[in-house]
């Protein structure tokens, strides 16, 4: 039986308080997969949330699962990055798998064994332009067949299948894609690179060799252009905002305690610092509303009438552009001034308001399909925009 | 008309075969035109034929081939053409 949405978001908070934040900072020091919280995750059936409920998943709204990020992200902003990521992926297979019988069957799957599903959709010379690729998908009977030099793939050393995006044929344009998923027993990777960063180390993001033969079943009908704008865009968006909202309200909550220790230091004096937190909160009114907004209108619809249409477009994409590029600025912020206001305490890595490993995972936020990429395809959907 | 689209193909479109021999229902998104393309189609369609797309007509599929893109900016001048003699009228 699926769980209220309460209940799951109080299970996302005895596993982000328990098991997320207790492994957290070994995660971060050694920049080794969050395998607890994961686990933790798999043993709630977390792994199903996206999947409706007639294919044995939870079957949770964008509401609940943005709801689930945030709270992930304010104990471990890997283990919520990486649950993010695997639900993005989900959501591709569940909006557009269509008739096809073996994605329906594939979901069940998911759900049954709790599989953890990664994306390969970054490339050697195209970058991270999602909508370019270099490998194409070569059709030999009954198999596809593709081998893709990935500049990164998140957790994909830990992941139980891959969602990749290539050519539709390999004659095919570079923006003619498809999404070809590969379980387990389908590819081989090969590291190519390693994984020591300044933040969001447990995402264990490395370049990578993926050499498939899969079964031809498992290429996805229709075009990757379609489901990038209608479900892998606003997802990515909606739910990475989400992950970097919950750091922002752990930092925030950091900064609170402080202020509050010293005001209890010294009752009748407001201590200097309550100043700055009361201006750091309302950034953070401004980006939870902004992230919520978002979350409840994409969802509006996506279950709407005519939702495919009004998903791609261009007053909808930069909506969920500018919510990724607001977000990805003021996590930053607001860490930095959570840090401002505790001070030294929170410069000190072994303080109870350590802010350093948040600081650092906010600042891969900017980076994450980099802002200036962002602002660019903006710029030029503005030429055409009437606003009428 | 439609060779004038043709031309606007050939210019902006960055297409990976000769739009002034593609088929008119063919579909631009699968010989290369991009969406950073398709913008500058869209802005070239607007300056020669003096039109003004809206933003209910700024999808994909009023732009997927050169008959979308015909029917498109039919529309659009068959619209300017009613509104013309109100103008004058009045």
């Amino acid at each position: 039986m699926s769980p209220s949405p309460s209940r799951l978001l109080e299970q996302a908070r005895e596993i982000g308080a328990g098991t997320g934040a207790r492994f957290a900072d070994d995660v971060d020091a050694t920049a080794r997969f969050p395998h607890e919280a994961i686990e933790a995750l798999k043993k709630h059936r977390f792994l199903g949330a996206g999947i409706p409920s007639e294919l044995g998943g939870l079957g949770a709204s964008m509401g609940d699962l943005a709801a689930v990020c945030e709270t992930l992200g304010q104990h471990c902003a890997s283990t919520a990055m990486v649950y993010a990521m695997h639900l993005i992926q989900t959501a591709c297979i569940v909006r557009h798998r269509a008739a096809s019988p073996f994605f329906a069957r594939y979901l069940v799957e998911v759900v049954e064994k709790q599989q953890l599903i990664a994306s390969v959709t970054s490339e050697v010379t195209v970058g991270g332009e999602l909508r370019t690729s270099v490998a194409g998908v070569e059709r030999r009977g009954d198999r596809a067949v593709v081998t893709k030099n990935a500049t990164t793939i998140s957790y994909g050393a830990h992941a139980d299948a891959l969602l990749l995006t290539a050519r539709r044929t390999p004659e095919a344009p570079p923006n003619d894609q498809v999404l070809v998923l590969l379980k387990k027993q389908d590819y081989s990777l090969e590291a190519a690179g390693t994984w020591d960063t300044l933040g969001m180390r447990g995402t264990c993001s490395p370049g990578f060799r993926v050499v498939a033969d899969a079964p031809v079943e498992q290429v996805m009908d229709g075009s990757f252009a379609d489901i990038a704008s209608q479900t892998m865009v606003p997802f990515s968006h909606i739910l990475w905002s989400s992950c970097w909202l919950g750091i922002a309200t752990a930092a925030i909550a950091r900064a609170h305690e402080f202020v509050r220790q010293q005001a209890r230091a010294k009752p009748g004096i407001v201590p200097p610092a309550a100043l700055r937190l009361a201006e750091v909160c309302n950034l953070h009114q401004l980006m939870r509303t902004n992230v919520h907004d978002v979350a409840n209108e994409c969802e509006k619809l996506m279950n709407g009438e005519g939702g495919a249409e009004a998903l791609s477009s261009i007053p909808f994409a930069l909506k969920m552009n500018n919510l990724k590029i607001s977000s990805s600025q003021l996590v930053l912020q607001i860490v930095h001034q959570a840090l401002l206001i505790c001070g030294i305490a929170a410069y000190k890595n072994d303080s109870s308001f350590a802010l350093g490993r948040h600081l650092r995972d906010a600042l891969s936020a900017a980076l994450m399909v980099g802002n200036d990429r962002i602002y660019a395809t903006n710029a030029s959907m503005l030429l055409v925009l009437k606003n009428d | 008309m439609k060779d004038d689209i043709r031309e606007i193909l050939h210019e902006h479109a960055r297409l990976t075969q000769d739009a002034r021999t593609l088929a008119d229902g063919a579909d631009l998104y699968q010989v290369g035109m991009t969406s950073h393309a398709s913008v500058n189609v869209m802005l070239a369609l607007e300056s020669r034929f003096d039109i003004e797309f809206p933003d209910r007509m700024l999808r994909r599929g009023t732009f997927a081939s050169v008959a979308a893109m015909r029917a498109a900016v039919e529309e659009l001048l068959a619209a300017s053409d009613v509104r013309m003699p109100q103008a004058v009228s009045a």
